[in-house]
Order: structure tokens, then sequence, then C-alpha cells
């Protein structure tokens, strides 16, 4: 690879074959990356471009020459020389299962692209009966701003990593049990309120499922009067303190319903803290109307 | 991480558990900029703060979480993760003294409890190792083992090897151990070098008795030619394999070949302490190699003079903690859920540096190979069930079937050949007709068979095979760490397949059940849920079991 002035650069390269095509990419790329990243036709429920891959869904898997397992390719870094199949039988197999296996066992419907996956790959999560067993967990609401429903969740690690050393280093949610009845919790699965929790909300901004929402949402869904196609997203900074986030506020009949900040933001990489993400309301104390 | 104010702190007895273990609180914590990294620092001492809680107490509760919390600098949700990991620990109130009793396939076999019908006071227990011994039980907790005649259930026979001090005295009897060439090899290995001991390994053809089959040497060469150091060496002796208990028998009669074997293998790899990751429900075990390594201590042959030393980490009961990565994450004091690979154990391992890991099998070979050159050509078989003398056999590889079980005595009387299956859980299914094939792993490869961890579980006409692959769906879904999804909810639905085709329902669940299984093998992270399928898929299609 050259630079802009024609001298060597200081990374190191790689080639690979992707599907018969010859590609050179910085080493360390991922093979989902050198694919073109999310949305390139591999699909991917556990990958957040903010937190380290754990590969723990295994949607995301192709085919290796001399593995002898499917690997994921959300984590796998390209090699030299490495010969690498997107498509492929055993791969549509494994990603139809997967797809199969949280389709049966949680509730999938708001998490993105399922519906067009099922299709494309032939998966029907009603084909292990009424009896299969579910995750099945009361919804969690204990405070005023979010609430957990872990029957929406795949297990992706992202909130625990989000919570835990990735971002924020709070360490107050993490896997426990075993197995099916792993579940994403506090300890012995106390309240929010009770655990050392600082609602910064990175959690609900990195949950690929909608397991962890915005409190002012779910009323809103559970009223029937959430309506993503009337609402507007307004980029802005935060003015709590000098720090600068980006936020982004979604809004809904004049209204605050939600806030996030841009994964790709500088100064945040979608995180923020309880000021910018809830401390939204004196933006909309409005007289009243008499 | 924030301060969390609760009301009722750890009792006086749940805070003497733990400073039994991390010595008396610190209190420099929270004045002093570097006790925080000296009290983060501890964390691999996690796993036996939680023994000491469990076996003192009974169980673990929420204030000495918070307490055992404090006193590592982890949050209470960080400890709760790894305390309900582990089958051993519980959460809830119960006696300090625990009955196991194993549910498990040698024993159910043998008129053993379901998990439905086990007494509800005693815990119902995947394999306790003791299928020699079926129907088995075991107490934990209260007491230390008592010595025991019995647990030496071996047919030995006069050209042993690996055997051939087992039953045969005082296992920890060091000057018997001295007196009959103890320690001789470890002398030669020292005159031999780190290279000298690895060509000698790989010219015995030794490879990894655990399961896997890996080459011994070759791992101990890309260990020792690792620039990174320290490095680590790990005794894999989480022996959980449902059939298995030749390492169990190992520790438990001869301990000392055991350490002398690790010393050998610490020379060839570069490594000052080895760890030997013993299996929770092994207290016997635990009993006789650490009454071993203080001996060996007391000699000079372990410790600082020696230049080597051993210490022993108990595993809590997870099956996945015998997987060789997952056995990092336990021995570091987080949960046991395997790693991805790459990177590879002898690049990074455990604390993500060079580390060996080895079965218990596979290092006890390394002696005479130093010592006589010998060759790795025997192993040890793990016979139970419908046998007549059940127990340990040693034997050499590509020894057919039917000669083993006639090693074993035979068929037990008026008992007729209907299954046997071959290398566990994780294994397959043999059936009558197999009574002349090779025990060789390269030759059962090609019957789609393994070697596994040396089990060979004879069924007659009175078992079940269908219960028995009901217990197998049951234990994978039990020990499925939970991590990934193919293996997570593919157990599950495995288990539901094999429920709905006992009753009898039809094709379509048979072919559900392949389709579950190519799933597991193709894209779960780690070894369990790859092979999670494997003997089911064996009975179905060699037994016909289930059509």
């Amino acid at each position: 690879m050259t630079t802009i002035d024609g001298t060597a650069s200081d990374t190191a390269t790689v080639e690979a074959i992707i599907d018969g095509v010859t590609v050179r990419v910085a080493e360390g790329t991922t093979i989902l990356d050198a694919c073109g990243g999310r949305g390139c036709g591999i699909p991917t429920l556990c990958y957040g471009e903010t937190i380290t891959p754990r590969n723990a869904c295994r949607v995301c898997m192709v085919e290796v020459e001399g593995s002898r397992t499917l690997v994921p390719s959300c984590s796998r870094p390209v090699t030299e020389g490495m010969v690498v199949t997107t498509r492929s039988e055993r791969i549509d197999h494994s990603r139809r299962m997967v797809l199969e296996f949280l389709g049966s066992s949680v509730d999938l419907s708001l998490t993105d692209h399922v519906e067009e996956w099922n299709t494309e790959y032939g998966a029907d999560p009603t084909r292990y009966g009424s009896e299969a067993a579910r995750v099945d967990e009361p919804v969690r609401i204990d405070n005023d701003l979010y609430i957990r429903d872990y029957s929406k969740c795949i297990l992706c690690y992202q909130c625990v990593d989000a919570c835990g050393e990735q971002w924020q280093n709070s360490f107050v949610i993490d896997i426990a049990g075993r197995g099916f009845d792993a579940r994403v919790s506090t300890e012995h699965d106390v309240s929010l309120p009770d655990s050392g929790c600082v609602y910064c909300g990175n959690c609900i901004q990195v949950c690929p499922t909608g397991a962890l929402m915005f409190t002012s949402e779910y009323t809103m869904r559970q009223a029937g009067t959430w309506d993503e196609s009337r609402q507007t997203q307004v980029d802005t900074v935060c003015g709590y303190c000098g720090v600068g986030c980006n936020l982004t506020l979604h809004v809904q009949d004049d209204s605050i319903v939600k806030v996030t900040s841009p994964a790709d933001s500088g100064i945040t990489s979608g995180n923020l803290c309880v000021k910018g993400r809830f401390g939204f309301q004196h933006a909309q104390n409005r007289p009243s109307a008499d | 991480m924030e301060a969390i104010k609760r009301t009722t702190p750890a009792s006086d007895a749940e805070r003497e558990a733990i400073e039994s273990v991390l010595g008396p609180s610190d209190d420099r914590l929270g004045r002093d900029a570097v006790a925080g990294h000296v009290v983060r620092g501890q964390r691999h001492l996690l796993l036996p703060c939680l023994h000491a809680l469990n076996d003192r107490i009974g169980w673990i509760s929420s204030p000495a979480i918070d307490h055992l919390a404090t006193r590592l600098g982890a949050s209470p949700a960080e400890i709760h993760a790894v305390a309900s990991f582990y089958g051993l620990f519980s959460l809830s109130p119960r006696e300090p003294v625990q009955r196991h009793v194993c549910i498990d396939l040698a024993c159910r076999a043998a008129g053993g409890p379901t998990e439905h019908s086990v007494d509800h006071e005693a815990h119902p227990a995947p394999c306790l190792g003791l299928c020699d011994r079926a129907p088995a039980a075991i107490t934990i907790g209260g007491h230390d083992p008592e010595p025991d005649p019995a647990s030496a259930a071996v047919d030995r026979a006069e050209d042993d090897v690996l055997l051939r001090r087992v039953g045969a005295g005082d296992p920890v009897d060091l000057d018997a151990y001295l007196a009959d060439g103890g320690f001789s090899a470890l002398e030669r290995a020292r005159d031999l070098g780190p290279e000298g001991i690895i060509s000698a390994v790989e010219a015995s053809g030794l490879t990894g008795r655990g399961g896997a089959g890996f080459p011994t040497a070759r791992k101990w060469d890309a260990v020792r030619t690792q620039p990174v150091t320290p490095h680590h060496l790990i005794c894999n002796a989480d022996e959980s394999e449902p059939g298995t208990f030749k390492d169990r028998t190992l520790i438990e009669n001869d301990p000392y070949a055991l350490i002398e074997s690790m010393a050998i293998a610490s020379l060839a790899i570069g490594c000052e302490l080895g760890r030997v990751y013993l299996r929770g429900e092994y207290l016997r075990a635990h009993l006789t190699l650490s009454t071993a390594i203080e001996r060996c201590r007391s000699a000079g042959l372990l410790g600082a003079l020696a230049g080597f030393d051993i210490e022993i980490i108990r595993g809590a009961g997870a099956y996945i903690c015998g997987e060789e990565t997952a056995i990092f994450n336990s021995i570091e004091g987080y949960r046991g859920e395997p790693r991805n690979k790459p990177p590879f154990p002898f690049e990074s391992g455990l604390f993500g540096e060079p580390t060996a890991v080895n079965n218990v099998e596979t290092l006890m070979n390394v002696p005479s190979i130093i010592a006589e050159g010998r060759q790795a050509d025997r192993r040890l078989f793990c016979l139970s069930g419908a046998v007549r003398r059940p127990g340990v056999i040693e034997a050499p590889i590509g020894i057919t079937l039917g000669a083993l079980i006639e090693r074993a005595g035979g068929l037990r009387e008026g008992s007729e050949l209907r299954a046997v299956m071959l290398g566990g859980a994780a294994g397959g299914f043999a059936g009558p007709a197999d009574l002349d094939l090779p025990l060789d792993d390269a030759r059962l490869r090609e019957v789609g068979l393994t070697l596994g961890s040396g089990v060979v579980m004879v069924h007659d006409q009175h078992v079940d095979l269908v219960d028995q692959l009901r217990r197998i769906a049951a234990f994978f879904r039990d020990e499925s760490c939970g991590q990934c999804v193919p293996c997570r909810v593919g157990t599950v639905r495995q288990e539901e397949a094999i429920e709905r085709l006992a009753s009898g329902t039809g094709e379509a669940d048979l072919s559900l059940l392949r389709d579950i299984a190519g799933a597991m093998r193709d894209a779960s992270i780690c070894g369990l849920g790859q092979t999670a399928a494997n003997a089911i898929q064996s009975a179905v299609v060699r037994l016909g079991v289930l059509t």
C-alpha cells in the first residue's frame, strides 16, 4: 500500500480471496469488514460497531478453507492467503438454524432485518412447536428511565460490555446462570435502584433487540402511539457540561421521546451520561394549557 | 464502580471463610493509590474464596457476595455471575454437607435414579467418575474424605506401564516411590534439556489422551519457543466426560508420578509453577495429591529449591471447564466460558501468556518415555456397564473392542451385548457387530467413531437406550455454558426432539435432529457444542435407536 506522497505506508496488508475475488486489506481487518461491514449481505445480530465482537450469536458464519468448522466473520481477522466463502449450503443451513433457534426462543419482533433473513434463509421458527422452551421473563420496570425485557434478549453481551470495561466501567450487570438459563442480571437480580446503576443508558444504546428501552418508548408502544414514521431526528450538542457530547433527539409530535448519540461520534462513540441521555424534560416543560 | 450500601453485612463465619483465602482485610484500601491494583490482582482467588464459603457455610449468600466484591475490587454482579456458573455452588440456603447422587449414564443403566426419581434431599449429579462402582453417590462438605481401599478398581496386567503402581501400596509413600525408581526420569530429563525432552516425546508418538488427540511434543515446542514469559503448564484433571474415571484412578493411586511428569513437562516448556485443575467432586484425589505435593515440598523435590512448584485449583461442577480455554477463565476467576481460537493457548493462554494444557493420562506417559525410551502405544480404557469386572484397563492402542471386553471379564452372565458407548457422551455408539473394531483413533474415525477419553460403556439388553440418549441430551443441555446460540438453544431443541421421538413421533423430528446436529457441529464456539450431537446421531445412524 502506498500513501499519497508515494512512500510505502507503515500499515501492513494481507491478501485473501473472498468469494473468488482477490482483496487486499490492512492487517487485522475482520472478514466482515473486508466484505464491506454491516449491511454487506452477511447477516449479523450480536455485532455492534462500538463493542468488541463476542461472536456469540453465530449468524455471520462463513467458510474458511482449511477450517474444520465455520468461522465467525465479525471477529476473525483476514490472514494472508485466506480463502473465504460467504455463501454455501453449509453456511445457509447454519444461519437458518441460528435464526430459528433465536426466533423460537426469544421475541425478535423489534430486531432489524430478521424477517427478511428468515425469508432469505428459509428459517421457520414455528417448526419447533408450541411446546418449545422460550426465554420467559416478565418486563422489569423498576425505575422511571428504562425498562428491561429479557424475553427479547439474545445474549449478545453488548450491554454487559458497555456497562463494564469497554465503556462505562460500572459493572452493574453480567451474565448469571448457565446454558439456556443464562440471563443478563444484576447481582441476585436486585432492581436497578438497588444496584450500582448510574443510568447512563449506554446499554440501551447498544441493545440490538429492544430488550432495553426508554420508558417513554415502552409506554408509547404499549399505548400504540409509538410511530417512527412520524418521528424526526435532531442532532445537537449536549449543553450540560463542557465535553460537548453529540446528541440525537428523537422527536414525535413535538416531544422528545428518546435520546441517542451517533455511534461514529468521535466524542461519545454512542455513549452518554444520565444527563445527556435522560435529562431532556426541561426542554419540553411547556406552560399548561389553561 | 459505584458504592452500593446494603443493610445486611456478611456474617463473621463468612468473613472468616473469605479471610482463610485472602488473609485479613487491608485497611490501605481506599487510601492508597496502589492498593486497588493489589486488590484487583487477586481475582484468581475468587474460585477458592467461593469454595471456602461453600465448604464452610454450605451456600453463598448475598452479603457474602457483596463482601467478596469489596475484597477483590470487583462488582457484586461480577461475583454473582461467577458463583452462579458452577453446579457445586448454591445461592440459596442449604446444609454444609450435601449428598450428590449420580443420575448419569452408567449409574442409571445400573438402576440408579433419574433426575425425577432422585431423593429430594440429594442433588442430582452429572457423572461422578465412579462408573466402576455404579450406581454411585458422594457427600461433599463437612469432612475430608476417608481413605478407601476400593478406590483402585483396576484390572492390572504384568506389563502395565501407566497402571503399574496402582493398587500396589500406599499411594502417598514417597520413600516407596523413590525406591521404585521415582524421580529418575526427572534426573534424565534434566540431562536431556528442553529440546531433548521434546524430541524424546515426539519419537514416542504421544498424543493427548483427553479426547482431542493433539501431538504432545508439538504443543510443548510451540510453548517453549514463545518469547513472552512466563510460560504456564496446566494439568487438566477436570475429568467430567460421562463414563470416564481413569484420571481419578491415576491421581488417587500414583500421585507422585503425576508430580514427576509435570516437573518434566515444565522443564520442556520453561515453566516454574504447574497448576492441576482438579474436578471439584474429586475430593479423595484432592487429598491424595495435596498430601503428595506437601511431602515433595518437604523433601525439596518441589518448591523454591527445586525451581518448580505445583498448585491445585479445584473446579466447582462445570463440565465446560475441561475445555482448554474455559479452564483459563475459570482459573482467572471469571465465568468458565470458552474463548475464541485463534489466538491459541500456546501463544495466549492463562493470563494471556503461553500455556500448555495436558490431560493427566497424557502427562503420566512421560516418565517412562524419558527414562526407558518407551513408545506411547498404550492407553487407558474405562470399562463400565454390563461387564464382569468394571474398572480401568491399560491396553495397547489398536486392541479390538471384543478383546477389551474380554479383559474386563466378558459380559455379565445372562447379558447380551446391545451397544457400547465409545469415547463418552461426546463420542459415539458401536453395536454388537463391531466387536472386531480396533480401538485406534485413526481407524475409528473411518467409521465415524472416536476413542475420546477412553470410555467403553457396555450396554446389554436390560438397558433402555432411548433413556440413555435422553440423558445424553439432558447432560449437554445442563452443561452448555450458554455463550453461543447453536449450543445454548441447540442442546435444548435436541432434547425436546428426543423427548417427542421417545413418545413416538415420526420422521420429521429425526430430520430436525439432523438439522440441529449440523448447526451445532459447524457453528458452536467450542468442542462441547460441536460434539453435543455426536453420540445421539451415531445411535440413530448406527443402531437405529429412535427410528
